[in-house]
């Protein structure tokens, strides 16, 4: 879409999509698994982000905390509260893998709307290895846990009998959906934000439209923060809601 | 940097102009940089911060607890002092009652003995002085006969005539009564 746009006007130049491109760091050549990207920059950039908060923040150990101190509890309290609330007191030990990933998705979203910035999230092969690891992680703790009676998840028995195998390949289906819905969501609310904002940025060229595009861009931006935090959290509180089925399968 | 992946898209063509998300090529990239931060992060976590914050967390809810059951302690105390102080006063406040009542009866006591005593005292003082003014108005009544009498004899001569005193006497005392 962005060549048509392209190709048809010579004054509006629009490259929604230029800014998920994965490039090598230094020099031009081909990607490779090894290859330091921009990727590379921007999850190293997060993984600071996360010791600064989390380890920086709370280096004081005080009982009256800092501000970096008092942001560092809250974060860990609203992971804590979540994970405890959804899932379970039973869950509390799974804490610091679903920490990893919230605090992750939460940084990259972050950094993600800074200008110039390149947004990890935004690209399926990222959102899908995680939700495949929750989904893998998840299923092999179910059978671990509960060994055939994690079956139990597919056999409604609450519904009559006659209805019981239909419902079954229902919930079959939509569990193997799970990660598919749960990655599509976060690429897709980070890639579709930022290209919008990056459409109204190429508007910004015509002289009579700016303001207008500029306002727009403002508006979006504060938009994108919102849901650049709640695709986190959204992400995380699934996390807890498969964790809580894989711990207690009773349908 | 638009016209630099310009000339680069226009060389790929159409299909990777799309979505650089479907650039399956980049995919091995993407995912090992993302296991490495995960892993990264995850240490991180577990090592470091995660302990460290519910210790502080732990420190925290236990210095409230302290706090709370001292501050328990000393309302109790704060409790027991303000009683006894309040036993204190209220058995201060009898005794000043019964001492003013003491003092008050023995004032009380004194002052009827005083009040007896100058009532008698004025009672007999009453009783002298009333018979001195009978006796003073008796002896008035006296010389106002003889004076009466004087006066009538000297009244009569002075007329040229002579009266024995015994008429006198008693024209002056009929005259009196009357």
């Amino acid at each position: 879409m962005a060549t048509e746009a392209h190709g048809s006007e010579s004054s509006l130049v629009f490259h929604p999509m230029d800014q998920f491109k994965v490039t090598p760091l230094f020099g031009d050549g081909a990607v490779h698994w090894y290859t330091i990207t921009n990727v590379t920059l921007w999850m190293a950039i997060s993984v600071i982000g996360v010791i600064l908060l989390l380890v920086v923040g709370s280096r004081g150990r005080a009982i009256v905390p800092s501000k970096g101190q008092s942001i560092a509890e809250l974060t860990y309290g609203f992971v804590y509260k979540m994970i405890e609330d959804v899932t379970g007191k039973d869950a509390v030990k799974y804490f610091p893998y679903v920490m990893t990933l919230f605090i992750f998705i939460v940084f990259s979203n972050m950094l993600g709307l800074l200008p110039l910035s390149f947004t990890t999230t935004s690209h399926i092969a990222v959102t899908g290895v995680l939700a495949l690891l929750v989904f893998l992680f998840v299923t092999i703790l179910g059978f671990v846990k509960n060994g055939s009676k994690f079956l139990a998840l597919f056999w409604v028995s609450s519904a009559p009998m006659a209805v019981r195998p239909l419902l079954a390949v229902i919930e079959l289906i939509s569990y193997f959906v799970r990660p598919v819905s749960h990655s599509i969501r976060l690429a897709g609310n980070m890639m579709a934000g930022h290209a919008v904002i990056k459409v109204f940025a190429g508007f910004a060229a015509i002289a009579a439209i700016s303001p207008v595009s500029i306002l727009a861009i403002t508006a979006m931006y504060g938009l994108e923060i919102l849901v650049a935090f709640i695709q986190a959290y959204v992400f995380t509180i699934l996390t807890c809601v498969y964790l809580k089925d894989a711990l207690h399968p009773v349908h | 940097m638009a016209t630099e992946t310009h000339g680069v898209e226009a060389a790929h063509g159409a299909a990777e102009a799309g979505m650089p998300q479907l650039d399956f090529s980049t995919f091995p990239n993407q995912i090992f940089w993302l296991l490495v931060t995960l892993v990264v992060i995850y240490f991180v976590l577990s090592k470091i911060a995660l302990p460290r914050i519910s210790t502080v967390l732990a420190e925290r809810s236990g210095t409230i607890m302290n706090d709370i059951s001292a501050a328990e302690e000393l309302k109790l105390k704060a409790k027991e002092a303000e009683e006894a102080y309040n036993a204190a006063l209220a058995e201060a406040k009898a005794q000043a009652q019964q001492i003013a009542n003491e003092t008050r009866a023995a004032i009380q006591a004194d002052l009827d003995a005083a009040t007896a005593k100058a009532d008698a005292e004025i009672s007999a003082k009453t009783a002298e002085s009333e018979k001195a003014i009978a006796e003073i108005r008796d002896g008035a009544l006296e010389s106002v006969k003889d004076v009466a009498k004087d006066t009538a004899k000297e009244l009569v001569a002075a007329m040229g005539s002579s009266a024995d005193a015994r008429s006198i006497t008693a024209a002056v005392t009929a005259r009196m009564k009357g």
